[in-house]
This record gives structure tokens, C-alpha cells and sequence, in this order.
């Protein structure tokens, strides 16, 4: 819903933003240990204490690790004693910034500690998320994540939507952008290579790495005393579709249209664009059901395909997109997160910064 | 910096999952070798079939036999099959609209090769020998050019229905500890218990995980701590774990190491289990080769005063 509709009509803001670097792997730290570093930039930039937090939503998977609680252990780099308020989600950080963002609606909170972490090193991502698929007909076949991306691929080349040349340019233009972001995992030239399963190529896939990232939300003049140029949240939504594979059109996506009819994206054009996209055929979808012209600049952070930390990545976008309307580089941003196989169930916010 | 610790973790779950009528019927039917949908609420029928509507969430228990032959609407050729997966041989995923249904099925398709693979092309069920009521039932799919088979016309009733099924879950892991825990397991293995101490606030945490959980900050200090030490509150264990070689029953406690500010918690043993009590002095012992005490025995010191341990319970 868009921020008019709500009933408080509060307006919210992303107030910082911080990551770490994304990398193969981590293993010298635990996720606190990783996580922490961020924790303390982020609210280093606000010059705000764990104390001074209203509320702390953060989003995790034990799945990823294979460690058990293990969100309970990264609340030891918060500070959480004595007891804060405080929630989970199981989804990427960016459904833990929509929790957030609600709770500062309510006027319960006027400012909120969101982030997220994956550590996709210590298992084989492409098998950890055939967990999350229907347990019934499909788990048991253990399609990997990659398999499923490569399916959706292949309905959108039938569709006469991309090729395989215009998948590597999506790839190569992300690594490119993604030189000036010192964050990133995969930059520059890579080599579009071999079929990982066909029709993606390495190129096509996102790199699989660990990494972190934690924002702040703050609420009306709380917001502008702690951001020279607040992103204020226009509008957020999250809708999902079927889990059945066979009952969606693979080639579309009506859930994160649906998001960015409800979020107001539609009401004026987006300067930039975050998209979710850990494959690449995946932004030729996003990019058709959000209608996005070629004068839209998209993940000019160079998005999933040069940094994915399961997890992370969606609230990555969110805060890439707010971060650039703070220096300035940008007035009104969209940014999305996915969640699920073949864009299973999408969010969308739009973000802008007060007038120059 | 010591070297990174790391050892494999496999996490792994036999999954036991009842079923609802309308996946209980179609499970049966892949067994007797019969394909059922499941009429929507617009008329269309879903196969594999659900319990309820994906468009209006109502509950819907119309089946409709389906044929074993259909058409792949999208494939993506897999040259390295992962483990679990229907082949064992490079293979097509495919995404199968089955003659009748008017939604798609996910499975494998056994092809030579991807050239042998596109969308549009017609396919049939290839059987799994031996059909116990799961969607490996269908072994995989395979190529066919004949007509149609007709459904038919199954009723979705069956005398002997599956109602559940079991699906084994493997995942394999490194696991890596971390910085803090990897410090004090090396520790631990020259028999010295050493935690670490917050920079703010002082308290010193036994194992440390790397940050205080009250002030959000990094542990860095090491601070060897014990080896005896006090136990702030126990139970007893009166069931025997799986692969548990210990007799029960026995006192599982919480010990408070001297100069630790957070209780770690151990085995007693050396003691009959019900003369254990709260601020009973103990020490660790070792076994040969361990890299962690085996258990904690009585000092022989006079119990602890509670007033020293009645903030670490």
C-alpha cells in the first residue's frame, strides 16, 4: 500500500544503509561475527545506539548455514539485553523492512534496525533451496534453484522475449556497473561460459557468496534530523502467486506488477530501478511487468548477478536505491526483492527524495 | 591467526507428511499407475492436483483422470545431475501440460541430448518399477509419437489409499565456527577453557561467540578461566539418548568456571546422581585424545557460598 492509504499517514524514510563486502566465503567469522561490522556502520551513520532503536526486524535462513537458531546468535551483535522489541522473518530482509515499516505506521516506533544475512558458503545453495519448494510433488525431485531459473528462461526464449546473446548482455552490463560498487562480488569482464543447466550459462547465474546488510528507518522529522536527504517510502508491497510451477505463465510476472500498481509505482516515472534478479532472464521479466523504459537506470549497483547473499540481496536493493536518492543521484527510485522459485512472490517499493 | 576450523555437517530428516484427500488420491493413482487432476474453480484441470483453488482458495475434490501422454511446454537440459535427482544420466527438466490437464507437471525427460529436446514435443509417463505412492512414481518421462491415450475415466476412489509418505531430506555442510568458538576449541584441545571478556561492560563469556549479547560489541580479550567451578542449577536425565553411552540416570548441569561470567553446561559424574546440588565445587576429566572434558566431578572443595553464584543462574 502506498503510504497515503495507510492509516497514520506517517511518512517513513531509509535513513542509512550499509553492507559488507560479498564474498565467496567467510569462514574465518561466524554470522555475528559478519554481521556485526555492518551493525555498527549502520547506526554509526545515524549516530544512533541500539538503545535509541524502537524496534529491530531482521531476516535469515538457518537453512542456509545448516545452523540451527542461529538468528538468536546474531542478536547477540545488536546488543538485544535489556530485552528490545524485536522480530524475524524467514524471507529476505526486505519483508523484515516491510514488517518494520508497518510497525513505524502504527506510531508504535519512530525508528526501526532492519538486516539480514546470508552465508551461502558453508552448503550448496542450489540444493539448501529446493527445501522451500512444495514437499509433496516437486521436493522430492530436488530440481535445483538453477534447473527452475533455466526452465523460466527457456518459456520466456519460446515467447520471443530474449535469446541467449541479450541474457549475456544483461550479465555483462550488471559486472560492468557493478566495478563501481566496491561491495560487489563478480565485476567487470567475466566470461559468459559453459550451460550450468541450459539455456544459462555461468554468466547467467548469480555468483554465491555470504554477505550482510542492515538499513534504518525513521519516521517524519525523526527521519530528517538523522538524513540530510531522506528516501522516504512512498508506497511497499509484496504479492505472491501460485507455488505450483505448472499453474503460473512463467514468462510473466503479474505479482510484481500487482506490488507496483499497489506501491504507486505506476503514478510517475522511476529514475532507477533496483531489480532482484539473481538471473538473468529474471530482469527481462521484471523489466516487462514493471514496464520499465530504456531511460530507467537499472542496477546501477550492478544487482544480484554481482553479488547475491541469500537473504540479504532484496534488502540489498532497497538500500542501494535509498542510498543513491541520499547522495543525491537520484530523486525517485524503484526497488524490488523476490523470494521463491521463479519469482515466486515479489516486493516493490518506491522511494524518493525531497525536491532539489 | 590460527587456522580456520572447519568439519563436515550433515543435516538430514526423514520428513513424515500426511495428506490431504485430493493429494492422498493422486499419489494412490501414481501407484495403480492412473493420473488424476483436480477440476478448478474456472474450470480448468490442475494437475498435479491441490487441495485448494490457487486462484479463489476454495476447496476443491472434482478429480479427473488424466492421460499419461502430454506436450512439454519448457525444458532446460541438466548435462550433470545432482544427487536426488529422477536420473542418474544427463536429462531435460521439463514442464509436461498431460493430455487433459490444462496445467503443467514438473518431472525429468530422458533424451539423448538437447538437440533431441523442444518445447511443443510429446512426451509419455515412463513408469518407476516398483510404486509405493509418490511423485517418484513416475520414474521420468520419455519421448512419444502415438496417438493420444485415452483416460479411463478413473473415479479417484481407491481401496487401499496412500495417506502419507515419507521424503528423506539431505544436506551436506562445512561447517566453519567462526573466529570467537574457533579460538576456544583451540584452546581446548591443550586443555584450557578461555573465554572472553566484553570491552564495555566486562563480563567475560564461556564458550564466547564473538560478541556481547548486552552490548552489541565485539568480544576480543581471551581470558582462561577455571578449570573448576560451581554448579549454578542442574536436572536429571532419566531417558537415554539415541547413540548415548552413558547410563541414566545422570545430572546434566549448568557449571559457572571460576572468572567466567556466563555458566557453560556439562555431564557430573563421580557422584551418585542424586547428592548433586546447587553450589557443589567440581573439576573437569579429561579422556585421552578428547579436545573437550569428558565430564565434571566433585573437587572436594566445601560447597560454594550462593550469594558468589546467584547472578550467573
Amino acid at each position: 500500500m502506498t503510504s497515503e492509504e495507510a492509516r497514520s499517514g506517517r511518512d517513513i524514510a531509509v535513513v542509512a544503509f550499509a553492507q559488507t563486502d560479498h564474498r565467496r566465503s567467510t569462514e574465518e567469522s561466524s554470522e555475528v561475527e559478519m554481521l556485526m561490522p555492518v551493525l555498527h556502520e549502520v547506526l554509526a551513520q545515524t549516530g544512533l545506539r541500539t538503545a535509541d532503536i524502537g524496534f529491530t526486524c531482521s531476516g535469515s535462513s538457518d537453512y542456509l548455514a545448516g545452523r540451527a537458531f542461529s538468528f538468536t546468535m546474531a542478536l547477540d551483535g545488536v546488543g538485544a539485553w535489556p530485552p528490545v522489541s524485536e522480530s524475524h522473518v524467514e524471507m529476505d530482509g526486505a519483508w523484515a523492512l516491510y514488517e518494520a515499516w508497518t510497525k513505524l505506521l502504527t506510531g508504535d516506533a519512530d525508528t526501526a534496525l532492519v538486516y539480514s544475512y546470508g552465508k551461502s558458503s558453508p552448503g550448496s545453495v542450489r540444493d539448501v533451496l529446493t527445501r522451500q519448494l512444495d514437499p509433496y510433488y516437486v521436493a522430492p525431485l530436488w530440481p535445483d534453484s538453477v534447473a527452475l531459473a533455466a526452465l523460466q528462461a527457456q518459456a520466456l526464449m519460446d515467447a520471443g522475449h530474449t535469446d541467449e546473446p541479450a541474457l549475456a548482455a544483461v550479465g555483462a552490463r550488471s559486472r560492468a556497473d557493478a566495478a563501481a560498487n566496491p561491495h560487489a562480488q563478480l565485476t567487470g569482464r567475466v566470461p559468459q561460459g559453459d550451460y550450468v543447466v541450459r539455456p544459462l550459462r555461468t554468466g547467467d547465474c548469480p555468483p554465491v557468496g555470504d554477505g550482510a546488510a542492515a538499513v534504518i528507518l525513521a519516521a517524519g522529522q525523526r527521519a530528517r534530523e538523522l538524513c540530510a536527504r531522506p528516501a522516504w517510502i512512498r508506497g511497499i508491497d509484496h504479492r505472491i502467486e501460485a507455488h505450483g510451477l505448472g499453474v503460473r505463465d512463467l514468462t510473466d510476472s503479474p505479482s510484481t506488477r500487482l506490488a507496483a500498481e499497489k506501491a504507486g509505482a505506476f503514478e510517475r516515472p522511476v529514475d532507477t530501478a533496483e531489480l532482484h534478479a539473481p538471473f538473468s532472464a529474471q530482469e527481462v521479466v521484471l523489466r516487462r511487468a514493471l514496464r520499465l523504459g530504456d531511460d530507467v537506470c537499472v542496477n546501477p549497483s550492478g544487482g544480484a548477478l554481482a553479488a547475491n547473499p541469500v537473504m540479504a540481496a532484496g534488502l540489498v536493493r532497497i538500500g542501494e536505491a535509498a542510498a543513491r536518492i541520499h547522495r543525491g543521484a537520484c530523486d525517485r527510485a524503484l526497488a524490488h526483492a523476490t523470494s521463491g522459485p521463479c519469482l515466486q512472490q515479489n516486493l516493490v517499493a518506491v522511494l524518493e527524495g525531497d525536491p532539489r | 591467526m590460527p587456522e580456520v576450523l572447519k568439519a563436515p555437517l550433515v543435516v538430514e530428516f526423514p520428513f513424515t507428511r500426511s495428506l490431504g484427500p485430493v493429494q492422498s488420491a493422486f499419489l494412490t493413482g501414481l501407484r495403480e499407475g492412473v493420473v488424476l487432476g483436480v477440476k478448478a474453480a474456472d474450470g480448468r484441470v490442475l494437475v498435479p492436483p491441490v487441495e485448494y483453488d490457487p486462484v479463489t482458495a476454495e476447496e476443491i475434490r472434482d478429480l479427473v483422470e488424466v492421460a499419461p501422454t502430454g506436450t512439454v511446454t519448457t525444458w532446460a537440459w541438466n548435462h550433470e545431475p545432482r544427487r536426488g535427482q529422477p536420473l542418474g544420466t544427463p536429462f531435460a527438466w521439463v514442464l509436461v501440460r498431460l493430455d487433459g490437464a490444462g496445467t503443467a507437471l514438473l518431472h525429468a525427460l530422458d533424451a539423448p541430448g538437447p538437440d533431441a529436446v523442444r518445447t511443443g514435443m510429446r512426451v509419455r509417463i515412463r513408469w518407476a518399477q516398483e510404486r509405493t505412492g509418490a511423485i517418484t512414481d513416475i520414474a521420468c518421462f520419455e519421448p512419444y509419437d502415438g496417438e493420444a491415450v485415452q483416460p479411463a475415466g478413473h473415479s479417484g476412489e481407491f481401496t487401499d489409499p496412500v495417506t502419507g509418505i515419507v521424503t528423506p531430506a539431505r544436506l551436506d555442510y562445512t561447517y566453519a565456527p567462526g573466529r570467537a568458538q574457533s579460538d576456544y576449541i583451540h584452546a581446548l584441545s591443550g586443555r584450557r577453557t578461555v573465554g572472553e571478556r566484553c570491552p564495555s561492560c566486562r563480563k567475560v563469556y564461556v564458550p564466547p561467540r564473538g560478541a556481547c549479547p548486552t552490548c552489541g560489541v565485539a568480544t576480543v580479550e581471551h581470558v582462561e578461566v577455571g578449570p573448576r567451578g560451581t554448579v549454578t542449577t542442574f536436572c536429571i536425565v532419566n531417558i537415554k539418548a539415541k547413540n548415548l553411552d552413558i547410563e541414566v540416570p545422570y545430572v546434566y548441569a549448568h557449571i559457572a568456571l571460576d572468572g567466567a561470567d556466563l555458566a557453560l553446561h556439562a555431564r557430573i559424574g563421580g557422584i551418585p546422581y542424586d547428592q548433586v546440588r546447587m553450589g557443589l565445587r567440581v573439576e573437569p576429566v579429561w579422556t585421552e585424545d578428547a579436545r573437550y572434558p569428558d565430564h565434571y566431578r566433585p573437587s572436594g572443595e566445601p560447597d560454594a557460598d550462593y550469594e558468589t553464584y546467584k547472578e550467573l543462574l
